[in-house]
């Protein structure tokens, strides 16, 4: 397919972008990996005017470990979270559930900012900074604020960024506890039907495709904090949820799926 | 001709040899449509309905025309006074088959969600995409026909001018009385339906077309990503009214075809008819989406088989009934495609009587037409579906049940109670490979052993036993079916004077690897190097004679073309050779590139020499031509039958319904191989196609005719993560019916696999209660049928 006519810049610093998204307003979308946003406008389903290019933007990548934190900038690829030997010793749920994005060429390309910006309730890394209880940080005009990965994903491919600012880090604990991502597809390179990922042996669990947004799983949270066991813990693991209907799976089937793989995560997890 | 185990004495056929092809195609230097560089070239774009049925009461051009760079642009009534004929149906099966009226561009009506009503040209790729979104297009929605089965009830009539939505009915009952009485008095009746989904092609490499004309003398070169460049000039000087000999089809590199590039496109006409009036280059590259909807689709049948058996599960007849989707129109061969299977639905079992009847609708939908096995894939799936079955009801094991309808080896050449004869097989032994090479005796106890313990991870096997026909066709046999043309292959083999070599083949590779096949098969007959052999194919210019690619075709008859060629030259070389040593031609034997007088060693020429004396011609026998050149048409008496075993292991996650297949043996027999690596690759390839139609791909429509799986995204075409080492072994028996002893394989690891794993998923299940199975069995339709059978831990 063919996209529209588009204009392009790059921004090859985290303040080149947000001048540039300051310029060109809600027409302009910036392009960073390219995984998701380009195939939208193949297929001319997204339109924007201008793309800002920050994929050179150096300052915006690589994985940083201070203490019980964890700080990542928001370019580094899925495939340097996956390898990344530091990342996967001190926060093995994130390094494992990038090297389930897609497929190697994917992975070379996408970006955690992206992923996370894009707001794809069946993406894999938004669940993953979910259940780790991450912190995205926002650059704009005005400074950079943080905003928690609970009140980030706002609705269906949205998020709490406002218009012209740009994501620029993700901070997560360290977190070396009990840990799964169950993701069930039905070929390695899909997204999940329905995913399930668990951090610090159950404290937190969050769901991929069962909802409008990448969803944290409260209910089995507390169920776990208060003591039930994992079958009982996964048998609320539908409370909240919205899932939808596609050809893999009816909501029916995600709601059976979704307590069989919770109740698979936590017991992996140790919960 | 007498038929030897081994024809080839020359060492070179039958090594696995690296393909001559590869490094062209693994860097880049391969061209194929996309990467012609055609300087002022003009893009076309296609307007394509929405709706899979609606009236068309206007198509309003002047957005387009005002977008930059758009040149011109077309509705279907515009265009309506450029096409001779419609677009061509080649097989016309029955003679009161319905066909309708089907343009390249739609007037009047659209009749499935692709069909073209309007066409943009312009300067660039992007201003005809541009264009498109300014074609405004008024239509009326109408009621879509989705189902064969509402086709069939007429609810809609699609083509109101038919006043049905059945193109044919088809019956091959040679004794309808006998049929019925062994029926009557069988102690086993099994009546099972299979549905086959519609499956999307997805060659690796989409449609294109570019067309480049002379406008001062009429000549026009029609480049298009096809299989069949030379029927395709036959058909589109037809459909356009172009002088045959002023047109020139040349098929560039191909990325794949599978069967859906053995068309007659609406794209190749419409460039034809677009470059022959603006006078200038004009183009046209499908895009991954237009072609999950405008490339035919594949399968797409329901079908019944009954099995009659006695107490021992001995058959005693098999009657099919088939209900085949032909989607909205008619292409090239589509309603030929059930009747490549018809002859088989008795698969490789001797039984002595015989029904089939095929029944074929139109529906609002893509047409179908031939995809990787044809008809063949169909009959395997019902047939040995339906032997399982029968082994349930029998209470035999699903292995002794083949063993003991296995047309027994002797029978051979056997006649085939649907009318074919059966040129050679060897059952028993490739089942037993089979069996060993897969473990059976180990996984039926471990199996056991997981049941015994109630795991929830099912193990289940499967067996397919196969036996298709293939190396299209006889000529008279296809005019015996009504199908428009012959069934032959030709071949020109030439020696250069400094005996090099250039074999000109019809056959049209695009993928195959034929210009390696080729090669070695001149090569090891000459003496000389492979690698001295050049194959010139895919351009009608250079080879003008040829029927093309398709059906398994292109060893069994268009090699056996070459070799009949290579003999000839031989032939011709030896009695220059004679002339040269002052012996005679009989006496001569050609080994290693040297002409020797048989029991005088010392007496030697060659070939080299002989090559030379011929290009010089000054001293050539009396009556003998220069050069050294030979030409053979061959068509061929009979089709070839290869067969084999083929066995799944399959795991199943009842809770979650997940299949995950874990082991695969197969042992196939396609007689003489040339070159063992294509034929594994083949067999590989094809295996991991059928595996993809029993668990993964399945076009999808919903109600309104609308495709639910347009992309890659959605439609699971598997990828090497999902694809498992196979365990590949063969047995050799030669066909009677070419020199060679060669038989086709490029369908069967398609034909055989499908059931083979559908086997193994319902035997995994069987211990729940479920006793079959819906394809693909994705995960939530397995976990259904779980639940349906009421079992299933959750």
């Amino acid at each position: 397919m063919i996209p529209a006519a588009v204009g392009y810049v790059r921004a090859d610093s985290a303040q080149a972008a947000v001048a540039a998204l300051g310029e060109h307003g809600d027409e302009a979308k910036l392009l960073a990996g390219g995984q998701s946003l380009i195939p939208l406008m193949r297929l001319r389903l997204a339109r924007p005017s201008m793309l800002v290019d920050v994929g050179r933007a150096d300052d915006l990548r690589g994985i940083s470990i201070d203490g019980d934190a964890v700080s990542i900038g928001a370019l580094t690829s899925h495939s340097d979270l996956e390898h990344s030997a530091d990342l996967v010793a001190a926060c093995p749920l994130l390094a494992h559930v990038a090297s389930q994005v897609g497929d190697p060429a994917v992975r070379h390309r996408g970006t955690l900012g992206g992923s996370l910006a894009h707001a794809d309730p069946a993406s894999d890394l938004p669940a993953a900074v979910l259940a780790l209880g991450g912190t995205l940080v926002a650059t704009g005009s005005g400074g950079s604020r943080e905003i928690a990965a609970t009140d980030f994903f706002t609705g269906f491919l949205e998020s709490a960024l406002a218009v012209d600012e740009v994501l620029t880090g993700v901070r997560v604990p360290v977190s070396t506890g009990g840990w799964s991502y169950q993701k069930f597809n039905r070929r390695a390179q899909d997204w999940a039907i329905v995913g399930v990922a668990v951090a610090e042996g159950g404290a937190g669990v969050s769901l991929v495709n069962m909802g409008s947004t990448p969803l944290r799983a409260s209910a089995v949270e507390a169920a776990v904090a208060g003591g039930a066991g994992a079958a009982d813990a996964a048998a609320v693991a539908v409370d909240g949820t919205e899932p939808p209907s596609d050809n893999n799976a009816d909501p029916a089937y995600r709601e059976h799926l979704v307590r069989v793989l919770t109740e698979r995560a936590l017991v992996a997890a140790g919960a | 001709m007498t038929v030897t185990d081994t024809p080839f004495a020359g060492g070179i056929v039958g090594e696995a040899r690296l393909r001559k092809e590869d490094p062209a195609l693994l860097t880049g230097e391969a061209k194929f449509i996309d990467d012609l560089d055609l300087p002022g070239a003009l893009w076309v774009a296609c307007v394509r309905s929405p709706h899979a049925h609606a009236r068309i009461d206007g198509v309003d051009t002047s957005g387009a025309l005002a977008v930059d760079g758009v040149v011109a642009a077309y509705s279907g009534e515009d265009l309506a006074d450029t096409w001779v004929a419609p677009l061509p149906c080649a097989w016309p099966v029955t003679d009161d088959m319905k066909n309708p009226s089907h343009f390249p561009v739609a007037q009047g009506k659209a009749n499935y969600a692709g069909d073209i009503v309007a066409v943009v040209v312009a300067t660039s790729r992007y201003a005809a995409a541009d264009g498109l979104e300014g074609v405004v297009v008024d239509y009326e929605p109408l009621d879509a026909v989705v189902s064969v089965e509402d086709a069939e009830s007429d609810r809609v009539v699609i083509h109101e001018d038919l006043g049905t939505n059945v193109s044919y009915e088809w019956p091959l009952i040679p004794d309808p009385e006998g049929v019925d009485a062994a029926f009557e008095a069988a102690t086993h009746h099994i009546t099972e339906t299979y549905v086959h989904q519609r499956l999307i092609p997805a060659p690796m490499e989409p449609r294109g077309v570019a067309v480049v004309p002379a406008p001062h003398n009429g000549d026009m070169t029609l480049y298009s990503s096809t299989q069949i460049p030379h029927v395709l000039k036959v058909m589109a000087a037809l459909t356009l009214g172009v002088p045959e000999q002023k047109l020139r089809v040349i098929a560039p590199s191909v990325g794949g075809g599978f069967g859906c590039k053995l068309n007659v496109y609406a794209e190749e006409i419409l460039c034809m008819a677009l470059a022959q009036r603006h006078g200038v280059p004009v183009r046209w590259t499908e895009s991954r989406t237009e072609a999950a909807g405008s490339t035919i689709q594949g399968r797409a049948q329901r079908q019944t088989i009954e099995l009659a058996a006695d107490a021992d599960g001995k058959l005693t007849a098999v009657r099919a009934t088939l209900l085949a989707d032909m989607g909205a129109y008619l292409q090239l061969v589509a309603p030929g495609v059930p009747l490549l299977g018809a002859f088989l639905y008795h698969g490789l079992y001797d039984v002595p009587l015989y029904a089939f009847t095929c029944k074929s609708v139109f529906t609002n939908l893509t047409p179908t037409d031939a995809y990787r096995g044809a008809g063949r894939p169909e009959a395997t799936y019902a047939i040995e579906r339906g032997m399982d079955a029968l082994a349930v009801a029998v209470g035999v094991g699903a292995d002794e049940i083949r063993s003991r309808n296995f047309i027994p080896t002797e029978k051979f050449p056997y006649d085939s109670p649907a009318g074919l004869v059966f040129d050679s097989g060897n059952y028993q032994p490739a089942l037993d490979r089979a069996k060993e090479l897969i473990g059976w005796d180990a996984r039926m106890a471990e199996q056991a052993e997981r049941r015994a313990a109630g795991s929830t991870t099912h193990l289940g096997l499967g067996i397919s036993t196969y036996v298709e026909m293939c190396g299209l066709a006889p000529s008279r046999v296809l005019a015996s079916l009504n199908y428009g043309a012959g069934g032959w292959e030709s071949a020109t083999v030439r020696i250069l004077p400094t005996c090099k070599v250039q074999v000109v083949t019809g056959a049209t590779p695009h993928g195959q690897g034929h210009e390696t096949c080729w090669s070695m098969i001149v090569a090891d007959r000459l003496g000389v190097d492979p690698d001295d052999v050049e194959v010139l194919h895919s351009d009608t210019a250079i080879s003008p004679l040829g029927m093309d690619t398709y059906g398994s075709r292109s060893l069994s008859v268009g090699g056996t073309a070459i070799w009949m060629a290579t003999e000839k030259v031989v032939e011709k070389a030896a009695t220059i050779a004679a002339h040269m040593l002052e012996a005679n031609p009989e006496d001569l034997e050609l080994m290693g590139g040297v002409f020797s007088v048989k029991g005088s060693p010392d007496a030697e020429v060659p070939l080299a020499g002989v090559a030379f004396a011929a290009f010089t011609a000054h001293d050539l026998p009396d009556g003998v031509e220069p050069n050294l050149q030979a030409q053979v048409t061959w068509d061929p008496p009979n089709f070839t039958f290869p067969f084999g075993a083929h066995i799944a292991v399959v795991e199943i996650d009842e809770v979650t319904g997940a299949v995950d297949l874990v082991d695969y043996a197969a042992c196939d027999d396609c007689g003489n191989q040339i070159n063992p690596m294509i034929v594994e690759g083949q067999i590989q390839g094809g295996i991991v196609q059928g595996v993809a139609q029993a668990l993964w791909e399945e076009a999808v429509y919903d109600e309104d005719g609308q495709c639910r799986s347009a992309n890659l995204a959605d439609y699971l075409v598997p990828s090497a993560a999902e694809c498992i080492d196979m365990k590949l072994d063969h047995t050799v028996t030669p066909s009677p019916t070419n020199p060679m002893g060669v038989k086709g394989i490029g369908e069967a690891g398609t034909i055989a696999s499908t059931p083979a794993v559908m086997n193994a998923v319902v035997d995994a299940l069987r211990p729940l209660g479920v006793t079959g199975m819906a394809m693909p069995a994705s995960p939530m339709t397995v976990r259904r049928a779980i639940e349906a059978a009421g079992g299933g831990a959750s």
